[in-house]
């Protein structure tokens, strides 16, 4: 058995929601889909159990209606786990990981600047990535944002 | 006036001794750094959200040019996740000669690195040395691809320009000589005090708290974390190839500047090893323009460490969305822990020592007091009159020196 056949075994195993939500893409890739209200365990069991100690990114998706994130769990033997979930995008909120990883802070920052997410947890700091005069409610990753024409250059 | 006041003073974003604009903003009592806070994103061009209104084969160019130094990284980072996508067998020949221009670009960096930790710390022989020597590797480059920086090597499916046995038999002289460099360069590492005493024991991160801060690259190696995506996750041609991932045990400066250095004598074995075995054949496979929809996550050894992209395709010839995480800002963390309770005089060498780097401070100083929340703005003027008030309490009064 490979070694992300057995992640996806172990993560099925133990959680009965995953069974047909953990799909192998290729060697050392894993991708699995989570409710937002279950995230948090599945993500503690992989970083406590499976030994998935990095945490390369997060990415945010305009998903239309839903905020969608993905968690990039990295191992020492170079098996990522991708964890997928997402919120309303009406309601984006969301709880920090900085206490499991303090990198995360500033990947949670540019979900809130870029996407407009809520991070609950997320301690007062400087904003990142935009500018502090940033117009409030502008998220520019966000679909329906498009550069204004005045600010537009020759491309 | 109290004896070690605290204060917070900004460095940056903009000074002429700063080598890319980033804010820190330092609290300290007397000369002791008690917290940072780090404001980047001045240089963000919304290089992600130009992507995904660009085709697939104008963001190469586009990713390319995140970085001045790492571009090589992005490009490939990026055209090998959307290669993933297309299910593209990108022909052997090209995944050499991209480990090749891989490889030289690390050695380039890591030479301009030490260039500039030798400024930082008042070695500047070592700065005109390194970037002399440097220059070795740039030529390699230039006549490789016809460029110093932005190499435009990578196409979708493969590489633009093959590699000919007189280039090949030019670049291996000049990795010989860059090796006997590297090899004075070592020596004067382990040998010369004025580094050993200099960088050994400041920037201290150890092992543990390099894992739980999630340093990455020379910085991680430096503390005993054994982690390289070339071995741990290889792409291109490392899975072929034989080297050994640099680690050392020092956990501090002068641990970072051990494991780029031996890390360049392990590029040249990986350069000679390219130009050695590179494999005969075409170099690029032809590639659609839409690709069709899927996702990937795409990793990439930079110099300064892992690289990422996540690519998202929807079956257009634009992509959906694409995630870019270079290292540094994966190391900045591990940087606000390094300088807490240091001297602020190690904070440009222990900054400089995950690769961005910076110096002196700015000549208006933000007072804050920390306990009471007040804030005062002194210029120079104010600043000098209470740098003599400061060491007349301690009994040498300056004042009274002849203007």
């Amino acid at each position: 058995m490979t070694t992300e056949e057995k992640v996806q075994k172990e993560l099925q195993a133990k959680f009965s929601f995953l069974v047909d939500k953990v799909e192998v893409q290729r060697a050392r890739r894993l991708w699995a889909e989570v409710d937002y209200s279950n995230f948090r365990t599945v993500f503690e069991f992989s970083i406590d159990q499976l030994k998935f100690f990095l945490l390369c990114t997060i990415t945010g998706l305009d998903d239309g209606d839903k905020l969608g994130l993905i968690y990039h769990l990295a191992s020492a033997d170079g098996t990522v786990l991708n964890i997928k979930t997402s919120v309303p995008m009406q309601n984006p909120v969301i709880q920090t990981v900085t206490d499991l990883f303090p990198a995360a802070e500033i990947y949670e920052r540019e979900l809130v600047d870029l996407l407009g997410a809520k991070v609950e947890g997320l301690k007062l700091a400087f904003r990142y990535p935009l500018t502090d005069d940033w117009p409030v409610d502008q998220y520019p990753l966000r679909k329906s944002w498009k550069m204004p024409a005045s600010e537009k250059g020759t491309s | 006036m109290a004896e070690a006041e605290e204060f917070r003073i900004p460095i940056g974003p903009q000074h002429p001794a700063l080598k890319e604009p980033a804010s820190f903003s330092v609290a300290l009592k007397g000369e002791k750094i008690l917290g940072v806070d780090v404001r980047l994103g001045y240089n963000h061009r919304g290089i992600e959200k130009a992507c995904e209104e660009r085709t697939y084969i104008q963001d190469v160019y586009l990713v390319e040019r995140i970085c001045g130094i790492c571009s090589h990284t992005h490009s490939t980072c990026f055209i090998q996740g959307v290669e993933e996508i297309a299910g593209l067998q990108v022909p052997r020949r090209a995944l050499y000669i991209r480990s090749l221009i891989g490889e030289l670009e690390r050695v380039h960096s890591h030479l301009l690195w030490l260039g500039v930790a030798g400024h930082e710390i008042g070695f500047d022989t070592l700065l005109m040395y390194s970037w002399r020597d440097r220059e070795t590797v740039m030529d390699i480059l230039t006549v490789l691809t016809g460029n110093r920086v932005n190499y435009g090597i990578n196409t979708l499916g493969g590489v633009r320009r093959d590699i000919t046995p007189e280039q090949a038999k030019d670049a291996l002289v000049g990795i010989d000589k860059l090796e006997e460099r590297t090899k004075y360069y070592i020596e004067v590492a382990s040998q010369e005090t004025t580094i050993i005493n200099r960088l050994s024991g400041v920037g201290v991160l150890s092992k543990e708290d390099a894992t739980r801060l999630g340093a990455l690259g020379p910085t991680g190696r430096a503390s005993g974390i054994s982690q390289d995506v070339r071995k741990d996750d290889p792409y291109a041609a490392y899975g072929e190839l034989d080297f050994k991932v640099m680690t050392d045990n020092h956990c501090d400066v002068y641990g970072r500047t051990i494991v780029r250095m031996l890390e360049l004598m392990e590029s040249y074995k990986i350069i000679r090893q390219v130009l050695k075995d590179m494999p005969a054949g075409p170099i690029s496979v032809r590639a659609p323009r839409r690709m069709p929809a899927g996702e990937v996550l795409s990793r990439y050894e930079a110099p300064r460490g892992e690289c990422v992209h996540y690519i998202k395709s929807n079956g257009t010839d634009k992509p959906e969305r694409v995630k870019f995480r270079a290292p540094t800002l994966a190391n900045v963390q591990a940087v606000k822990y390094m300088l807490k309770d240091r001297y602020l005089a190690d904070m440009p060498i222990v900054i400089a020592a995950i690769d961005p780097c910076f110096s002196c401070t700015d000549r208006t100083v933000e007072v804050n007091d920390l306990d009471k929340g007040d804030t005062k703005v002194m210029d120079w003027q104010k600043l000098h009159d209470y740098s003599i008030d400061w060491y007349r309490q301690k009994g040498i009064d300056f004042g009274k020196m002849k203007k």
